[in-house]
């Protein structure tokens, strides 16, 4: 392996570990201030991809695609929360999963009859099609490195909200103790419905930054939504900190894996987490 | 968790058992040239109940949810599949006890790792492992890939040269997966009936109270985690008989949210409606794959709406009957004080951690 396919393969590890951390640090967000655990949290990955499939082809623009998806996202994640997540937040987690669970064959089925079983592909949009020659025969996507910086600076601005804003201190509050919070006057229901709201929208929109990257296929949720619960489960749930650097172990872990060790690359990831369980049972950073 | 059921729960399951085990008589007069494919759905409802009341042991009796207990289902329907001859049929004298073998060392494996988590962590792990072995398999040259493998002979049940249970006949199958289940739950009714049984429900209730007593709680947890897998195992052997095949879907995590349902549909730590739950399951699967192409999103629409507003499952329907609360409500307001903590205390997540 010379240095140009290795610093190739770095960067997309890189840009894949960053995408997961934006679909994980919403899932983490969910559990750590609202108690719910999300199976539905992958299908909302699959919609923002669909959507913006959809809008590009009858938008003809790319961006203006995601600008109309965004809010779309965020509208189906309050319906959801007021809907469904209202009654569960006192009961077991047992209830959330199968709740969520039947969701996720709604939204799936959802998707199947609107967009049908077909696969898609979104063409790469300007100014990015473009790629940079990094060797005579090896070049990298500019789309790629595009979507890495979107996903770092998205990170700095979590990472700017919950450490130095009064919200990121309500929210910080509340991963540590809810009911505490909720006697100091916050609300509570409130905001339960901004943080399942944003986290939904994170994902929906990893989905579609990520649509000229994949395949858009049925079912791209569910294979999404359990590398993320490798990656919460690795970081410690709730911990923002925990799912970037669980994000980039397994981003770097599956891109790697899959060139050196072809036979164990399905493998190599869950292999990880049982040996950050036997070490750490609740995670790297809880 | 041990409770006195009303009689009434014995009546109902005994009627229902008699029906089901008398299903060859009355089979041919309901669905006449149907009858056979009734009886194969039948037997599959049979095993998937072994199946849903195995995994009660762990949701509902010790109070840990698993999303992977698909894992051992289709441990079984693979060991059946890989160890079996290719050209004579195995008997079932080994393939029993390698089926329980199998899957107990890996449950002891895995328990150990995941015994050490709890709550939402026992879930995502529980899942992560019963991932990994499905892309493992679904990888695997040696295990067919993505095809799976199948199975050219059903194991045989004889001794000597006698044969005591013809498995190839759909019939006496049939009565093989009855009697199983029967075992099972005999089996399941004398465990949590039992010293260990007992404190598995102190568990349930209030795990570091357990431990301040002095129980090694982590220990009996592993070993229920275990006795579980073997039973989702037995189960997942019956099933690749049936089918005549194990397949990859057979341990992906859709198979473990789908016994979750059942698990939560018949009412779960009651060992009994978990029967009921996959019977129930299947039947409204059979009816909603008749009736729309799109039958996910009804099932979909089920599961919420069971959550929602029958969180006790059928069996708690029996259990307690809604005019009969609503009788408590009217001229005894003890007894419904009672009855709503009793409710409260089933129905409300126990402090974890």
């Amino acid at each position: 392996m010379d240095l140009a396919f290795f610093s190739v393969q770095l960067l997309n590890g890189l840009q894949y570990g960053l995408l997961l951390f934006l679909i994980a640090s919403g899932l983490t967000l969910i559990f750590g201030i609202m108690g719910i655990i999300n199976l539905a949290h992958g299908a909302m990955y699959m919609i923002g991809a669909y959507l913006v499939y959809d809008l590009n082809l009858r938008l003809g623009n790319f961006w203006l695609a995601i600008m109309v998806a965004i809010p779309i996202a965020i509208a189906l994640g309050l319906i959801i929360e007021r809907l469904f997540l209202d009654t569960l937040y006192k009961r077991d987690h047992l209830y959330q999963v199968l709740l969520t669970f039947g969701l996720i064959l709604v939204l799936n089925e959802a998707q199947r009859i609107i967009w049908g079983g077909d696969v898609h592909r979104v063409p790469v949009p300007a100014p990015f099609d473009a790629s940079i020659q990094l060797t005579d025969n090896l070049q990298y996507s500019v789309y790629r490195l595009f979507v890495m910086g979107v996903c770092l600076a998205l990170a700095g601005v979590i990472y700017w909200v919950i450490r130095h804003t009064k919200l990121g201190i309500i929210i910080r509050a509340g991963a540590v103790n809810r009911d505490m919070v909720e006697g100091l006057g916050i609300n509570v229901r409130t905001l339960f419905t901004l943080i399942f709201s944003v986290g939904v929208a994170l994902t929906a929109f990893a989905g579609m930054i990520a649509a000229p990257l994949t395949s858009i296929a049925p079912g791209m949720g569910d294979n999404i939504l359990i590398t993320c619960f490798v990656v919460v489960v690795i970081g410690g749930i709730g911990s923002i900190k925990g799912a970037f650097w669980g994000a980039i172990i397994i981003g770097m872990a599956t891109t790697f894996g899959a060139v050196l060790i072809p036979s164990l690359a399905s493998m190599v990831i869950y292999l990880i987490m049982a040996a950050v369980l036997l070490v750490k049972p609740r995670g790297l950073f809880a | 968790m041990l409770h006195r059921y009303p009689k009434r729960v014995a009546i109902i399951m005994l009627i229902l058992t008699a029906l089901v085990a008398a299903f060859p008589l009355w089979g041919e007069a309901v669905f006449g040239t149907q009858a056979n494919f009734m009886l194969e759905k039948l037997t599959l409802m049979l095993i998937l109940a072994l199946f849903a009341m195995s995994l009660d042991l762990l949701v509902g009796i010790v109070g840990l949810v698993s999303l992977g207990h698909a894992l051992f289902f289709g441990l079984g329907a693979y060991t059946l599949a890989l160890a079996s001859p290719d050209f004579s049929p195995a008997s079932m004298w080994w393939m029993l006890p390698l089926v329980m073998g199998v899957s107990a060392s890996i449950g002891l494996f895995i328990g150990v790792l995941v015994i050490r988590t709890k709550g939402i962590f026992f879930i995502m792990t529980t899942l992560a492992f019963g991932q990994m072995l499905y892309y493992f398999i679904s990888t695997s040259q040696f295990a067919g890939g993505t095809d799976g493998v199948f199975i050219m002979f059903r194991p045989s049940l004889a001794i000597g040269e006698r044969t005591l249970v013809d498995l190839d006949n759909p019939y006496s199958f049939f009565y093989f997966c009855l009697g199983m289940l029967l075992i099972g739950y005999f089996f399941l009714r004398w465990l949590t009936r039992s010293y260990f049984g007992q404190v598995l429900d102190g568990i349930h209730d209030n795990e570091h109270r357990m431990q301040a007593l002095g129980y090694a709680t982590s220990g009996y947890k592993l070993i229920a985690f275990v006795i579980a897998g073997v039973m989702a195992a037995i189960a997942g052997m019956l099933a690749a008989m049936q089918y005549g095949f194990a397949n990859p879907a057979q341990l992906g995590w859709h198979t473990s949210g789908e016994v979750l349902m059942m698990l939560i549909l018949g009412g779960m730590g009651t060992i009994f409606g978990p029967i009921l739950g996959a019977f129930a399951y299947e039947i409204l699967l059979f009816i909603y794959e008749h009736a729309t192409t799109h039958w996910p999103i009804l099932m979909g629409l089920t599961i919420i709406a069971a959550v929602l507003v029958l969180p006790r499952g059928i069996a708690g329907l029996i259990i307690a009957p809604p005019w009969q609360r609503k009788r408590n409500n009217d001229d005894a307001p003890a007894a419904k004080k009672e009855q709503a903590s009793e409710a409260v205390q089933s129905t409300t997540p126990r402090k974890e951690g």
